[in-house]
């Protein structure tokens, strides 16, 4: 496979730099109310087998019925990924043995997947961006899950999992740092939740990631590579990537050689290790699925789910700088998630988007960060955050008294222009007032006023000192402009 | 088409079918008169001609995203050999 060295972030070796490169199979669970092959709930978290028909149990006899949503999903998925649409599909059987296998043989796309190439863009945080290819997606089932602590000698199987739909979604080896896999993880799964086909939640094992890396001398042919199985965050990615490029690196700069093999990380260690029982080699005799037919569908089929598809993020992002004026950054940051975006505009409607986007980031961003909360968990609305925006907008308040109005109407809720009303939080312009408190503040200091006359930057410590006197109330701009008359700079 | 010996103990190995060494040479015969019987259909000429996936003129049958089928944890588990508290039990299997 052609892997072009890019940029490239070298790891540093005794002997030279070393070139990572990774590429990735993300499994991503399909959002659907029953399960590819059979009108069981796919729905978390229900009591043992309680998910489970006779179909998904591999019962003698049972035969499968592809679920149409799960089909639309994946088209919709691959349209999202700028990807080719293949009309026509086939199953295969993949056959291995383990206990939460019931079948004997998972149900997937070998040969002829239901999407075929497309490519991702992957913004990085110094607002660079790069692109990996997509190389398929395909349909599969799910397996079971397996608990090995309930029992010293016998493994608990529960097969509620079992047969719900997974799309795998292979990328090209087009990742060069831990970094780039981690942005490119985030931004799958932006798109994912954007696209409505998978709700990406990591912790449930819903969007999972088998890793394959490998080092070599920059410029050199792909170097042998490891591949780690199932890793379920995307901070573990990345200490996955970083531990297994390191670990390949000392062993090559050994003399020694890479064996191709599965590995898992292990997250408590921060490392990776063998999967020592699966080293006979991988033979899964894949043929086409007897009990279906090929999957077929027509222009129109795609050209419906074309016409239903929401604003993408990349859209999204180009139309907030371009509407908006933000900056890439800026907007990258509001459109992270579909519901963020859309409070933000709520907030924007109508009023300055660089003000808006200014307040919502910094401040209702970082409370709902701190308190790690969902937007949909938010105690504020879009409509009382842009009314604080507009009373800072209209001079009302102070940006400082904005952020102790926040505060109060985080905690309390309320009208922020009746919250500014009642507490008298309005900023002070009247400068018969401010000349009173500056008058004061000069009489008090006549040291710093010498000072200052010799050296007009102190202004800022009177600036300071008026702006305490009045309770963070009065107008800086006000205040500045009557300092310098009444001290003559 | 044919297969030897170490071959014949791969396939069963895979299928996890226990195969007596005194059972291999036999097995040997069944298969490779089997590859030879269906290698006859080499004969022919496909040149262009789509893979037939079914004889019917059918199209798949797909159904509609609901759930209808399931919560009989009791019927699932019916035949299980061991179960415990609603889950399958298996000999030990850790990685």
């Amino acid at each position: 496979m052609n892997a072009p060295t890019r940029n490239p972030k070298l790891l540093k070796g005794d002997k030279h730099d070393w070139e990572v490169v990774i590429g990735m199979e993300i499994h991503a669970q399909v959002t659907s109310n029953a399960k590819l092959f059979s009108g069981a709930s796919t729905e978390f978290g229900g009591e043992p087998n309680s998910h489970v028909s006779l179909v998904d149990a591999a019962m003698p006899g049972m035969l499968p019925v592809i679920n149409k949503k799960c089909v639309e999903q994946a088209v919709k998925t691959g349209l999202g990924l700028n990807a080719k649409i293949n009309k026509k599909s086939v199953f295969d059987r993949k056959n291995y043995f383990y206990p939460d296998l019931p079948q004997g043989y998972q149900i997937s796309q070998f040969k002829h997947p239901v999407v075929g190439e497309g490519v991702v863009t992957v913004d990085m945080q110094d607002g660079s961006s790069f692109e990996v290819g997509i190389e398929r997606l395909h349909l599969e089932q799910d397996a079971g899950k397996s608990l090995h602590d309930q029992h010293p000698s016998m493994s608990y199987v529960d097969l509620n999992r079992s047969g719900v739909a997974l799309m795998e979604i292979v990328s090209k080896p087009d990742m060069r740092s831990s970094d780039e896999a981690k942005a490119y993880v985030t931004k799958l799964r932006t798109i994912l939740r954007y696209l409505g086909t998978c709700d990406g939640d990591m912790e449930k094992g819903n969007l999972r990631a088998d890793v394959n890396v490998s080092v070599r001398k920059p410029g050199d042919a792909l170097g042998t590579r490891c591949e780690i199985k199932n890793v379920n965050s995307i901070r573990f990615i990345g200490q996955a990537i970083e531990y297994e490029a390191r670990r390949q690196i000392d062993i090559l700069e050994d003399g020694g050689k890479i064996d191709q093999e599965t590995r898992l990380f292990d997250n408590a260690k921060g490392e990776t290790r063998s999967m020592r029982s699966k080293e006979e080699a991988h033979d899964y005799r894949y043929f086409p699925d007897p009990d279906l037919l090929p999957l077929e569908f027509d222009d129109a089929f795609v050209e419906k789910l074309k016409a239903d598809l929401p604003e993408l993020p990349d859209e999204k992002k180009a139309r907030f700088v371009k509407e908006f004026g933000l900056s890439p950054y800026d907007a990258g940051v509001l459109i992270s998630e579909r519901e963020t975006a859309a409070f933000f505009e709520e907030v924007a409607k109508g009023r300055d988007p660089k003000a808006a986007a200014n307040f919502t980031i910094n401040e209702f961003f970082g409370r709902l960060n701190k308190e790690n909360k969902t937007i949909e968990e938010s105690p504020i609305s879009a409509a009382q955050l842009g009314a604080i925006v507009d009373l800072i907008a209209d001079g009302t308040i102070s940006g400082k008294i904005a952020k102790d109005l926040f505060e109060i109407v985080w905690e309390e809720g309320g009208d922020p222009r009746e919250v500014v009303e009642k507490r008298g939080m309005k900023q002070v312009t009247d400068t018969g007032a401010i000349e009173k408190v500056v008058d004061d503040i000069i009489a008090k200091n006549p040291d710093k006023v010498e000072q200052v006359k010799a050296k007009p930057t102190m202004l800022g410590w009177f600036v300071g000192q008026v702006i305490k006197a009045s309770g963070g109330k009065a107008n800086p701009q006000a205040v500045n402009d009557i300092l310098k008359k009444k001290l003559g700079i | 088409m044919s297969v030897d010996a170490a071959t014949v103990r791969r396939i069963a190995h895979l299928a996890r079918i226990a195969v007596a060494d005194n059972e291999i040479e036999h097995l040997r015969g069944e298969i490779n008169n089997m590859l030879a019987f269906v290698e006859q259909l080499n004969e022919v000429n496909v040149d262009g001609v789509e893979p037939t996936a079914s004889v019917e003129d059918m199209k798949l049958k797909m159904r509609e995203d609901v759930v209808n089928d399931g919560d009989y944890a009791k019927r699932v588990l019916a035949n299980a050999p061991a179960s415990d508290d609603g889950f399958f039990q298996v000999p030990k299997v850790v990685e």
